[in-house]
């Protein structure tokens, strides 16, 4: 007789389950939008005009997501050997590659349901010069309609009014004409006023669940976890009841958990209790995400926070979009994404983080497939020793290519890490004893 | 008396250290990883042990003046023919299990040829086993594994054609026999051994046997003095392989850190080049670690690039150096990925290039790699400590040497001839931290 293996019950927070039923919720959303008479829209976390695509009705597709969810599904690595195949280099972004991969395959999204050819790409420029060269894919493919929207770099590390300017224009004169276009739905200011109201509540409520990390212990991770909190804010949700509810939820949930005092949920239960706590640039790794978060609880670490979770959308410095000045909001927000961060404003941000969340230390998982991110890192790196006096480790891994997660590697260095800040630690106690 | 031993479990080799309270290094034991760190770690501990009884013998010994101006002699005498001893046993062993193996092996017709002339063979393997521990003689390398295998390669072909069998059939014995014999530890007859090494030693040196009680008093003394290992601490890739408990675990970043500053106090850089893994370590004025950067992504540039070109070029690891050192111009060989390499070897043989110059090349090539890994840690401060097996190879050394004052200037360069073991001396000194500072005592490992 054959025995099946006990499955272990996957641990999540009650937040975390609602947050995947609303992500499945929206691939059902586009998958059956045709048949319902939808039009079709894709765009990038970054910078995503969320709000104003919902003035036009459009079902919305968000291509990094979508890798992502493939990514964690374990299906990604055969899309990436198919793209690769098809002619494009063992360089190129994998997200790419498992988008251009799902097509190759048939289409099928993460969940098994088919993606339907979008109907319009928005292209929003926010310094990931990537997807610049992705959606030209796509459009090759599909030879559907593209807008883009060109935001300027932040290369002076601020905004000035010109650049807001330019951007609201772009807006104006060609992006929201060709929306109208598109969907046939004419624009109204008043929805996206509507809209953005709701991003607002949500907005709030997320920068609250974020900064708990403050607190010692922090009842979240603010890396693995925040990963799952960030879904509705930064895809088709934001701006919509259905996020400003999750993020009441989440909200409500996380707060009992500081105030009883408990650490975060991890897939196997209770947090086994703070020793480390770490801010971490870059993504996560996708393919082996459960087994790369257990190296961390095992070990006693929390992430309090990190760059990736602000990746569509940096909202804890203030930043929140405004009803009153919708398009102005929609410009200040791509223009303060952080991939449009400069290299001082990015260190600057970690540096804070750090003092501001009692870090240990600074942690960069950095990417291989990722020209565009993975430069500077190391400088960033040795600028955050420098000012913070804090130790910082450097690993390498990759998005969603499962070939690029050498588990024994990362978890060497990662353990040597956490020893070092440790063994730090006790030097530092015993010379204050002393 | 107390101990406390460290052991680095190295993808290639696995080395012990074992110290005494006073921190004194008491002896090192190294042994090939043999992908079974189990008895890897148990053979270089008991390596480290025999080395540590080693040491005792020489300090009791010249308390004693027993030997008055020959006790270095006398040592290694005795250490060669404890060798020796430790060697027939082995054999013995490795001879009973291929006769055993051949009765299995499916040769058909052939097994009794094969098997008489395995015999054959063992007796000329043992007839030459004093000429391989002899003063002076040289061996590709000190693992049972390396000697006995060259030597039944070079006397088997010979064997084989007397007696009219294939020679792949010998080879064939050879291989299914060796991991077996490889991975016994011989913990009981270290005593007998040395007792019997004793008496050879004496028939060697006729002129210490008149003093015969005066030496072996003290020795037996201390045979007798149990070495109580009061902590241990693993490190390296088969850390989590130790039977013991996640204290004695400690990271080899942490250990190669400490163990360089214990050898050298003034330690600000630490260069390590082992098999799989190059770090950079920067460590402040008390040993502890600042701050490391390793090779990510693949091991292009570590030891095992130096063996594969070993490999490539039919010689032996050790024997790479000075061959490069007899360089008169560097080639200039670009890939650090040791399969490329391999082509771009023999892409600069089939250009005329002589193989002396290569070897200079592809050292420099990895020590290019190395210099990169530097500057990612934060560059190379005074002192800098150059550890691991690499830094044993003078070419590599040499190479270092250069670039390290082209790029940083001027600065103590500190190499220490038992650097391969700074990962597991540092070990040691973590595990006597642990009792002496800390009051830990031995936990082992939960059965799983």
């Amino acid at each position: 007789m054959n025995v099946k293996p006990v499955q272990k019950v996957v641990q999540k927070e009650d937040a975390m389950w609602l947050q995947k039923e609303m992500i499945n919720q929206n691939y059902h959303e586009v998958a059956t939008a045709h048949a319902a008479g939808r039009k079709v829209s894709a765009t990038f976390v970054p910078g995503n005009l969320n709000e104003l695509l919902m003035c036009f009705d459009f079902a919305r597709r968000l291509p990094e997501t979508d890798a992502l969810q493939n990514g964690m599904r374990k299906k990604s690595g055969k899309m990436i050997m198919d793209a690769e195949r098809d002619g494009h280099s063992e360089d190129v972004c994998t997200y790419v590659k498992a988008d251009l991969g799902m097509m190759l395959q048939g289409d099928l999204g993460p969940t098994g349901e088919p993606m339907p050819k979008p109907d319009v790409l928005l292209l929003s420029y926010t310094g990931c010069f990537t997807f610049m060269k992705w959606f030209e894919l796509v459009r090759q493919k599909y030879d559907c309609e593209t807008v883009m929207l060109h935001v300027p770099y932040q290369g002076d590390g601020k905004i000035n009014p010109a650049m807001r300017r330019y951007v609201v224009n772009q807006l104006k004169e060609k992006v929201i004409p060709t929306l109208e276009r598109v969907s046939g739905v004419k624009f109204d200011i008043d929805r996206l006023r509507q809209y953005m109201k709701e991003s607002v509540k949500a907005e709030e409520d997320l920068v609250r669940v974020l900064q708990t990390a403050k607190r010692r212990p922090s009842p979240i991770d603010g890396y693995f976890g925040a990963v799952y909190y960030i879904g509705p804010m930064f895809t088709a949700f934001r701006g919509t009841p259905e996020a400003t509810r999750y993020y009441s939820v989440l909200r409500n949930e996380v707060e009992e958990r500081m105030h009883a005092g408990k650490g975060p949920v991890t897939p196997d239960g209770d947090h086994p209790g703070e020793k480390y706590r770490l801010v971490v640039e870059g993504p996560p790794n996708w393919t082996s995400f459960r087994e790369f978060w257990k190296m961390f609880y095992d070990e006693g670490a929390v992430v309090v926070a990190s760059t990736y979770s602000k990746v569509g959308g940096v909202y804890d410095f203030g930043f929140r979009h405004d009803p009153d000045h919708p398009l102005e909001s929609l410009a200040e927000y791509c223009l303060g994404c952080y991939t449009n961060l400069n290299f001082p404003q990015r260190i600057d941000m970690i540096c804070r983080y750090m003092d501001e969340y009692q870090a240990d230390g600074l942690l960069i998982n950095s990417i291989k497939s990722c020209n565009s991110f993975s430069a500077g890192q190391l400088l960033i790196l040795r600028e955050v020793e420098k000012r913070t006096g804090k130790p910082a480790a450097f690993i390498e891994s990759d998005l969603v290519d499962p070939r690029y997660f050498s588990a024994a590697n990362i978890k060497n260095r990662l353990e040597s890490y956490f020893q070092m800040i440790k063994q730090k630690r006790s030097v530092k106690n015993e010379a204050a004893a002393a | 008396m107390k101990t406390f031993i460290g052991i680095d479990l190295g993808s290639t080799t696995t080395k012990a250290v074992v110290i005494d309270e006073a921190r004194n290094v008491l002896g090192r034991g190294i042994t090939n990883s043999r992908s079974n760190y189990d008895t890897a770690a148990t053979v270089a501990k008991q390596e480290a042990l025999v080395a540590a009884r080693f040491h005792l013998f020489r300090n009791a010994l010249s308390k004693s003046n027993a030997l008055n101006g020959e006790l270095e002699s006398f040592i290694a005498q005795l250490e060669r023919d404890f060798r020796q001893e430790q060697y027939l046993e082995q054999l013995a062993d490795l001879e009973g299990v291929c006769s055993r193996n051949v009765e299995t092996a499916k040769f058909g017709d052939a097994a009794k040829g094969v098997a008489a002339a395995l015999e054959s063979l063992f007796k000329s393997l043992k007839q030459e086993a004093p000429e391989l521990f002899a003063p002076g003689a040289r061996r590709k390398s000190d693992f049972f594994r390396d000697i006995a295998g060259a030597q039944y390669l070079a006397l088997g072909e010979q064997v084989a054609k007397d007696f009219g069998v294939r020679y792949d059939q010998l080879l064939n014995v050879f291989d299914r026999s060796i991991i077996e014999v490889e991975n016994r530890v011989y913990g009981a007859s270290i005593k007998p051994h040395l007792l019997s090494a004793l008496e050879r030693t004496y028939r060697t040196l006729p002129q210490t046997a008149g003093r015969k009680e005066r030496i072996s008093a003290p020795i037996q003394a201390i045979l007798d003095t149990e070495l109580e290992e009061a902590y241990v601490v693993g490190t390296g890739y088969g850390r989590a392989r130790l039977p013991f408990s996640k204290e004695h675990i400690r990271s080899e970043i942490l250990c190669h850190g400490l163990g360089a500053h214990v050898m050298y106090p003034h330690t600000a850089t630490v260069l390590d080049i082992g098999g799989q893994d190059t770090k950079a370590i920067q460590v402040d004025p008390k040993g502890i670690v600042e701050s490391f950067q390793m090779n990510d992504r693949c091991a292009a540039g570590c030891g095992r690039y130096l063996g594969y070109i070993a490999d490539e070029m039919n010689m032996g690891l050790h024997e790479l150096g000075p061959l490069a050192m007899k360089a008169t111009k560097t080639v200039r060989i670009n890939s650090t990925c040791t399969v490329f390499a391999g082509a771009e070897l023999r892409d600069r043989l089939s250009l005329g290039e002589k193989r002396e110059d290569i070897m200079a090349g592809l050292h420099r090539a990895i020590i290019l790699r190395a210099m990169s890994i530097l500057a990612r840690s934060g560059g190379v401060r005074n002192e800098f400590t150059f550890t691991g097996g690499v830094a044993k190879n003078e070419a590599a050394v040499k190479s270092l040497t250069q670039l390290v004052r082209e790029n940083y200037g001027e600065l103590t360069l500190n190499i220490n001839p038992d650097s391969i073991y700074t990962g597991a001396l540092g070990a040691a000194t973590f595990a006597l931290r642990a009792v002496m500072e800390e009051g830990k005592i031995i936990e082992h490992r939960e059965a799983a």
